[in-house]
C-alpha cells in the first residue's frame, strides 16, 4: 500500500476516535428522557428538539452563555493589551532582571488553580469585584497573561530588528510603528495568541464558578443545574454541551490559517 | 538576536506586572499567612509556625494522591507525546484537506473541561453509553464507577483523547517549519524514512516538543475538573488527584491552615518539577 494512502486512514481512524464521543453526545441531545434511559440507540428514533428549546427560551439557561462569552472576550482584550507591549520588550532589549521576571511570568501558569481559589475569592469579594465578569476576566488573567507573553515574544523575535531601525529613521514614533508596521507582520502571532486565550479561558471552570454567583455565572456551572431530585436530564446536558462546542469550532475556524503557520513562526 | 541594553523597557513590561502581582502575590501571600496559623473564624488565629507543613507531609492520603497524580501525569506524557507526533506525520499537509483536518483535530481543546468530562461520563456508561455498552457486550466486565482499572482507563482515555490534539497540532506546524530542501536531500542521499524522521524531522521538532511537553505536564498535574466530573474521585479515593484532595480540603472540609500549606508544597512540587525539565533539555541542547 502507498505510504499516502496508508497515511489518510491512519488520520481517518483518528478523527474517528475524535469524533465518535462527540457524536454520542449529539445523538442523546436530540433524544428525550425517556428514549435514553429506554435503551440504546445509535440515532434518534423520536427526533426532538425540546432540549434545544428549553435552554434557548429560558433566560437562566442561555444567559450562561452570554456570561461566558462575556468574560472571555473581556479576557482576550485585556491580555492583548498589556502582552503586546511586554512581549515587544522581551523580544527586544535588555533589561534589569528580565529572564527573572520572564521566568516568574511562565511560574504563574504553573500554578494549580485550587491554591489560588480561596484567596482569589477573598481577594475579589473585599474589591467588590465578587460575581461580575470583570473578575472572571481578570482571574484567568493569571495564566492567559504569561502564556500570551511567551507566545508573543517567539513572534516578534523571528522579526528582524532591522525594521524597527528602518522604521526609526524614516520618522515614525514608536505607538505608530507599533500599531502600523509591527502589528500587522505579526498578525499571525496576534491570532494564535488570541486562539490559546479563547482556549484556555473558555474551557475552564473552577475560577468561573468560586468567582460568580448569579448575575456572570459561566454556563459550565449552569449545567450542574440539570442534576435534580428525579435523576440527571440526560438530553438537556448533552444539548448544553453540544452548544457549548460551537464557539469554539467558530474561532478555529477563523484562525485556522494562521494556527498552521503561527507556531511555525514563533518559538520554532 | 542581540538585544539593547535598556531599562526603559521596564515601562512596557509594568502593565503586565502590575496585572499579573495583582492576581498572583496578594494570593500567594495569603496563602502563605493561612499556612502558618490556626484560624478558628474571622477574628481568632493563633500562629503555629511550621505544625500544617510536618502535618501534611506526614499525611498519607495526601502523599496517595501525589504518587497517583505522578503516576497519571507520567502515563498522560509517555502515551500522548508518541501519539501525538505519530498523528502530525499523517496529517495531510497540502490543500484543503489539510485545513479541515486541522480543524477537526483541534475541536477537543476547545471544549470547556466539565463537558468533556460530561462527553466521557455518558459515553462510558453502561446502559446509556456506546463505549461501555459494547464493551459490555462483547464480554468485558466494564464499569468505571465501581471498578478502580475501569476508571484509571477511562480518566486515562479521556485526557489521551482531550489533550493529544495539542501535541499534535503543535507538532504538525513543526513539522511545517521544515523547509523542503531538507527532504530533497534526504532523497538524493536515499535517506530511509526512519532515517528522515530520526535526523531531519525530530531534530526540527525538538522545541516544539518541549512547549508541548512542559504544557501538558503543568496541566495534567493540575488537572481537577474532568475526574471531578466523570468518576467524582472514585471508586474510593481510587482517581482523587491533588487539585482534588485540595478542593476537598479547602472548601469542604474549610481546612485553611492545613489546605494553604498543602497548597504551597503542591506549588512548589510544579515549580521544581517544571525547572527541572526545563535546565535538563537545555543542558541537552548545549550538548549538541
Amino acid at each position: 500500500m502507498p505510504v499516502s494512502k496508508r497515511k489518510t486512514i491512519g488520520i481517518t481512524c483518528y478523527i474517528l476516535f475524535l469524533f465518535i464521543p462527540i457524536y454520542w453526545l449529539l445523538n442523546m441531545s436530540f433524544k428525550g428522557t425517556e428514549e435514553i434511559l429506554g435503551g440504546l440507540t445509535l440515532w434518534p428514533q423520536d427526533f426532538t428538539l425540546e432540549n434545544y428549546r428549553t435552554i434557548f427560551t429560558d433566560p437562566t439557561w442561555y444567559m450562561g452563555y452570554v456570561n461566558s462569552i462575556i468574560y472571555v472576550c473581556m479576557n482576550l482584550v485585556i491580555t492583548l493589551l498589556v502582552a503586546l507591549p511586554a512581549a515587544y520588550a522581551f523580544s527586544r532589549y535588555r533589561f534589569i532582571g528580565d529572564t527573572h521576571l520572564f521566568f516568574w511570568l511562565l511560574s504563574n501558569r504553573m500554578a494549580p488553580p485550587a491554591v489560588f481559589l480561596l484567596p482569589f475569592f477573598q481577594l475579589y469579594s473585599s474589591v467588590g469585584l465578587f460575581d461580575t465578569h470583570i473578575a472572571v476576566a481578570l482571574a484567568h488573567c493569571l495564566f492567559t497573561v504569561p502564556l500570551a507573553v511567551w507566545i508573543l515574544e517567539g513572534f516578534m523575535s523571528g522579526v528582524p530588528r532591522e525594521i524597527d531601525e528602518t522604521a526609526y529613521i524614516d520618522g515614525y514614533s514608536f505607538p505608530r510603528f507599533f500599531i502600523r508596521i509591527f502589528l500587522p507582520m505579526i498578525r499571525s502571532g496576534i491570532g494564535v495568541t488570541a486562539f490559546f486565550c479563547f482556549m484556555f479561558s473558555w474551557v475552564e471552570l473552577l475560577f468561573a464558578r468560586t468567582l460568580t454567583s448569579v448575575d456572570a455565572k459561566p454556563i459550565a456551572a449552569i449545567m450542574t443545574r440539570t442534576v435534580s431530585a428525579s435523576g440527571i436530564e440526560w438530553g438537556l446536558l448533552a444539548a448544553a454541551g453540544i452548544l457549548t462546542i460551537i464557539p469554539g469550532v467558530l474561532v478555529i475556524w477563523f484562525v485556522r490559517n494562521h494556527v498552521a503557520k503561527g507556531f511555525a513562526l514563533g518559538r520554532v | 538576536m542581540n538585544k539593547v541594553r535598556d531599562n526603559k523597557a521596564w515601562f512596557l513590561v509594568l502593565p503586565v506586572f502590575i496585572l499579573v502581582a495583582f492576581s498572583a502575590i496578594v494570593p500567594i501571600m495569603t496563602v502563605v499567612n493561612y499556612s502558618v496559623q490556626d484560624i478558628f473564624d474571622q477574628n481568632t488565629a493563633y500562629f503555629v509556625g511550621a505544625e500544617w507543613y510536618k502535618e501534611m507531609l506526614r499525611n498519607t492520603h495526601l502523599r496517595e494522591s501525589l504518587v497517583r497524580q505522578f503516576t497519571f501525569s507520567f502515563s498522560v506524557l509517555a502515551i500522548e507525546v508518541p501519539l501525538g507526533i505519530l498523528v502530525a506525520l499523517m496529517m495531510p499537509t497540502k490543500g484543503r484537506m489539510a485545513s479541515v483536518a486541522l480543524i477537526l483535530v483541534a475541536i477537543p481543546l476547545l471544549i470547556p473541561w466539565n463537558v468533556v468530562g460530561t462527553i466521557w461520563q455518558i459515553f462510558s456508561r453502561a446502559d446509556i453509553g456506546l463505549f461501555g455498552y459494547t464493551l459490555n457486550s462483547i464480554g468485558i466486565d466494564y464499569n468505571y464507577t465501581s471498578d478502580t482499572t475501569a476508571a484509571w482507563f477511562t480518566v486515562l482515555l479521556m485526557d489521551v483523547w482531550h489533550w493529544t490534539p495539542l501535541i499534535a497540532l503543535l507538532c504538525y506546524s513543526g513539522l511545517r517549519a521544515i523547509p523542503e530542501a531538507f527532504y530533497q536531500a534526504a532523497r538524493i542521499d536515499r535517506a530511509s524514512k526512519w532515517a528522515v524522521f530520526r535526523h531531519i524531522q525530530l531534530p526540527r521538532l525538538k522545541s516544539v516538543l518541549v512547549i508541548g511537553v512542559l504544557l501538558r505536564f503543568m496541566d495534567s498535574f493540575m488537572i481537577y475538573t474532568e475526574p471531578f466530573v466523570l468518576t467524582g474521585g472514585g471508586p474510593g479515593n481510587s482517581t482523587t488527584f491533588l487539585s482534588q484532595a485540595l478542593t476537598k480540603m479547602a472548601i469542604g472540609q474549610f481546612d485553611l491552615g492545613p489546605a494553604a500549606a498543602f497548597s504551597l508544597i503542591y506549588y512548589l512540587i510544579v515549580l521544581l518539577v517544571c525547572y527541572v525539565f526545563f535546565s535538563a533539555i537545555k543542558q541537552l541542547g548545549k550538548a549538541k
